[in-house]
């Protein structure tokens, strides 16, 4: 019987996205924009050590509104991350698998994450 | 490297609508994925109609009149139809679990049936099932002793009975398993949440001798560590087990073991 021609079923395009697999698909999302985002730190920084011109180009795109979108994105992707490696910390000494804990956890985790990033901002601009 | 879209080959076209069932009042529509290996097609979406009135609650009774009074080249596999065999696992309304346990009535609108995520198909609702078997092979799963078998069984506390409790029951179904990202994109090297639940299901049991070599076979990049919590199998699994609680618990006796 030929078998090499028999097609593979589909996965991704009718699996339900659900909060278990669409946060896990957002803790490597918000790790690999952190990456990114530590390139615009490492630019802000020798900005600053380059001299007065160089670190005001970088701080005006910084404050731009671009820049500002892109900022508030690294905060919440740092907030999630972060709340997220804890439930992962706890996940790994057994604990805090049942369903419902599950769903639980992974919601706080969620509204923590928004939170903080308000917070943030908030006294970012306060200060 | 993982393969988000189908192959060519695999992309399913729009099918074949079957006629509506004459005076039905409580008719539910029924979207199937087809494929026939004789014809060198691509598989197919077909739609059916049934009238609810006229048909068993779960979703394997439809297939089952499908089958029997629509149209009889329809394929699936079935068997106990009371979810202990784990035969008629597939993708319902976007999510594994066994028809035979689904309420009809529980999908929102037209019923939607695959076969199981990410598996060759042998035909319609039946995928290859041979690699999953293979990797439940290679994790021996049997009771391995050194010590001189003692004249009657090897006896076990109750306390120690109820550490597989919630691990003998898996079916088999591979429906957590073929719910997995990882598994999707690396089943050629991990192993699995269902094979790993019951590798555990060894781990766990007192009377079983082999528990380091268990470990030592298991410690490795892919057939362990390949499993990143999504808790996708756990959501999914129609005996409501806990596979992903099983790997943590191994991953647990990983780490324990060095101390």
């Amino acid at each position: 019987m030929a078998t090499d021609n028999r097609p593979l079923s589909p996965h991704l395009q009718v699996y339900r996205p659900q909060l278990t697999s669409v946060l896990s698909i957002l803790h490597r999302g918000t790790g690999i924009a952190l990456s990114a985002g530590t390139l615009l730190l490492v630019w802000w920084l020798i900005a600053a050590a380059t001299g007065p011109t160089a670190f005001d180009t970088a701080q005006g795109f910084i404050g731009s509104i671009l820049g500002r979108i892109l900022l508030f994105g690294w905060t919440f992707a740092l907030f999630y991350h972060l709340c997220n490696g804890i439930r992962h910390l706890v996940w790994d000494s057994g604990k805090g698998f049942e369903l419902g804990t599950a769903y639980a956890s992974g919601w706080l985790v969620v509204i923590a994450a928004s939170v903080l990033t308000v917070i943030c901002w908030i006294a970012g601009y306060a200060v | 490297m993982a393969e988000f879209s189908l192959p060519k080959n695999s992309k399913p076209v729009e099918g074949k609508e079957w006629p509506k069932p004459d005076g039905a009042k409580n008719v539910k529509t029924f979207k199937i994925y087809r494929w026939s290996p004789d014809d060198g097609q691509n598989p197919r979406i077909d739609t059916y109609h049934l009238d609810l009135d006229d048909c068993g609650p779960m979703v394997l009774d439809a297939l089952i009149k499908i089958k029997n009074e629509v149209d009889s080249t329809l394929t699936f596999r079935r068997s106990c139809r009371e979810g202990v065999c784990g035969s008629c696992a597939m993708n319902i309304d976007g999510a594994n679990t066994l028809a035979c346990t689904k309420y009809i009535t529980d999908a929102k609108g037209d019923v939607k049936i695959y076969p199981l995520p990410h598996q060759r198909v042998i035909k319609d609702l039946v995928p290859d099932q041979t690699h999953f078997f293979a990797q439940y092979r290679e994790i021996e799963p049997w009771l391995k002793t050194d010590t001189p078998a003692p004249e009657r069984e090897r006896l076990q506390t109750p306390e120690d009975r109820a550490k597989i409790d919630g691990l003998w029951e898996c079916v088999l179904c591979a429906c957590c398993s073929t719910s997995c990202p990882s598994y999707w994109w690396n089943e050629d090297r991990y192993l699995g949440p269902a094979i790993l639940l019951q590798a555990y299901r060894w781990l766990a049991d007192s009377r079983d001798e082999a528990t380091g070599e268990r470990l030592d076979r298991l410690e490795d990049p892919f057939r362990l560590y390949r499993c990143h919590t999504i808790m996708n199998c756990t959501k999914t699994c129609p005996k409501h087990l806990n596979p992903a609680k099983a790997i943590a618990e191994i991953k647990k006796m990983m780490v324990e073991r060095r101390l």
